[in-house]
């Protein structure tokens, strides 16, 4: 098995003025998602929601500035890290994954451990 | 690649009633260029299981291949050429991980389905009785890994060229008409993301099977009409493309001999390539389908293309390479352009566009409709498609409607149409033909450059 981080890329403004039902609907949806994850010999081993990226603050050189790395239209909103057996296997899980108006990526996790 | 029969066919490697060297003769360096064009891709292949990662695989068995002159100088050329260099290729594999256990562990892997992958080499690939061992054809596995559909289509163009056939970056990078070190890095990038993405050497299930044939259908058939119809380059490096886009089609056929659709793209190639000698003039001047000498069309290709579509068609709705290869047989048994079965290529696009929804077949069925039902109704359908902007700054659909329109007399407008596709053209062939049709509908005689609006 190998980790994958599925990063979950938005359009923030569409999280903004979310109606809380439709808010519940997401959540419900991640909560489906954790669930077929098992169900597709997966695992989930992290994962987070992140506040908007108007909170975010950049460091670059020791500079510390407001707002995200770079600002785009779709920006990253939250992330998983799971464990698959391949990628064909983490696209498998990843296509799952719930990215209303949006886009996952998925990443290999370097393994660092130097075994 | 492309005339001889599969002779030399892998698959029975192994078994010494199907040594065959006949092709390449008793001499070593003859018999070795002969085995890297036709078995690079079953001893790679074989190799890469072994060796667990393809940059080692790719060393191996370009090492086989150097030893393959100086014993084969030696010994003789061996019953099975392909048989001997993935033991050699697959004993250098197992003696780089015996060297290096360590070291080994850190190597990026290719990953096998399930506990297959040999974390000890197979039972007797080391040993000397090793050539008569039956040696699995993993060259699917190797085709399907290539044109992943998680790498960019020109990294799965150049990894298919590079490991399945066998070629020098240095030639892949001039087919393809970039510089060397752009396509080095291309191919460089693409397997370091197969190993640390682990993208797995197998054949996909037979769920994911039909998207993931179309991806690697797609490949060799782009690499069929980069040779085709390639802007530029040289005519031998572009020959050399169409004979290993045929090759490769050849290789899926035998591989898998029921895909309806690997039968269809290699009849499509096949009846494509059957009218090359008959595409150009003595002049070089480009000829349509309509002025071609239909007496220079390779039969041969013809004969064993049709053949194929009859099977590519039976059972089932057939895929887009049947559809696009039964036209082309229309074509290829029609006596003239104008004796073509019109009607019935009309019928065959119009299921191909249910399909391949794309807006290049639309254009070509307005064509088919206007030799069906006459040229009003084809312009009708073009007028369409230029509304819906889809084509836009696509030189063949300008080209099409000049054409109609000069059919129906209306010159005027037709020349129009004539400049804007010229204005899009870059191949020289195709300008000077567009700049001849220009200059009849203005009455302009002399071969010379268009008039062109200011």
């Amino acid at each position: 098995m190998a980790q994958y981080a599925i990063l979950i890329y938005a359009d923030e403004s569409n999280f903004a003025d979310m109606a809380p039902e439709v808010w519940q609907q997401l959540t419900e949806a991640h909560g489906r998602f954790a669930q077929q994850v098992g169900e597709k010999g997966g695992k989930i081993l992290g994962g987070e929601a992140l506040q908007p990226t108007g909170t975010a603050t950049s460091i670059r050189n020791d500079v510390v500035t407001d707002g995200p790395f770079a600002e785009t239209k779709e920006a990253l909103g939250g992330f998983y890290l799971i464990e698959a057996r391949d990628l064909d296997h983490a696209l498998d899980i990843a296509k799952l994954c719930p990215a209303p108006g949006g886009c996952v990526e998925v990443r290999p996790v370097m393994d660092v451990s130097g075994g | 690649m492309s005339d001889s029969p599969p002779a030399g066919d892998p698959a029975q490697a192994g078994d010494p009633a199907a040594g065959d060297v006949a092709a390449a003769g008793s001499d070593p360096a003859a018999a070795v260029a002969d085995a890297h064009r036709r078995e690079w891709a079953f001893v790679l292949a074989a190799t890469a299981r072994v060796a667990g990662d393809i940059d080692l695989a790719e060393e191996c068995v370009q090492d086989a291949y150097v030893a393959a002159l100086d014993a084969w100088s030696r010994a003789g050329v061996p019953r099975n050429p392909a048989a001997w260099l993935t033991t050699a290729a697959r004993r250098r594999a197992i003696d780089a991980h015996r060297r290096d256990r360590t070291l080994r562990s850190k190597l990026p892997l290719l990953i096998e389905p399930g506990s297959e992958f040999a974390a000890a080499p197979p039972p007797g690939a080391g040993e000397e009785t090793a050539e008569d061992d039956v040696i699995p054809d993993d060259r699917l596995r190797l085709v399907f890994t290539c044109c992943h559909p998680a790498l960019a289509r020109e990294a799965q163009v150049a990894l298919t060229l590079r490991l399945v056939c066998g070629l020098t970056t240095v030639e892949i990078a001039q087919a393809f008409l970039v510089s060397e070190p752009t396509m080095a890095a291309r191919v460089t990038r693409a397997k370091k993301k197969i190993s640390a993405a682990r993208i797995a050497y197998r054949v996909p299930e037979t769920a994911e099977l039909p998207d993931r044939l179309d991806a690697v259908l797609t490949v060799v058939h782009l690499l069929y009409s980069t040779g085709h119809t390639a802007p530029g380059g040289e005519n031998l490096v572009r020959r050399d493309l169409v004979e290993r886009a045929i090759g490769l089609a050849r290789m899926l056929r035998t591989l898998m001999p029921d895909e309806r659709e690997v039968r269809g793209l290699l009849a499509l190639l096949l009846l494509t390539d059957a009218r090359r000698t008959a595409r150009a003039a003595a002049d070089g001047r480009l000829l349509l389908l309509a002025e071609q000498d239909r007496s220079q069309w390779d039969r041969g290709a013809i004969g064993e293309g049709t053949a194929l579509v009859t099977g590519a068609l039976r059972g089932g709705r057939p895929g887009r390479f049947a559809l696009q290869a039964a036209i082309a047989a229309l074509h290829a048994e029609a006596p003239s352009y104008g004796d073509t079965d019109w009607p019935q290529i009309l019928q065959l696009y119009d299921r191909l566009i249910q399909v391949w929804t794309s807006p290049v077949v639309a254009l070509n069925r307005a064509v088919a409709l206007a030799m069906a039902d006459g040229p009003g109704a084809g312009l009708a359908e073009i007028e369409d498609l230029e509304r819906g902007g889809h084509l836009a700054g696509y030189r063949y659909l300008p080209a099409a409607k000049a054409d109609l329109l000069r059919q129906l007399g209306r010159h005027a407008e037709a020349a129009q149409a004539y400049r804007e596709a010229f204005e899009l053209t870059g191949n020289e062939t195709e300008r000077s033909f567009l700049a001849r049709r220009l200059n009849e509908v203005t009455g302009v005689r002399s071969a010379g450059r268009p008039a062109r609006p200011h």
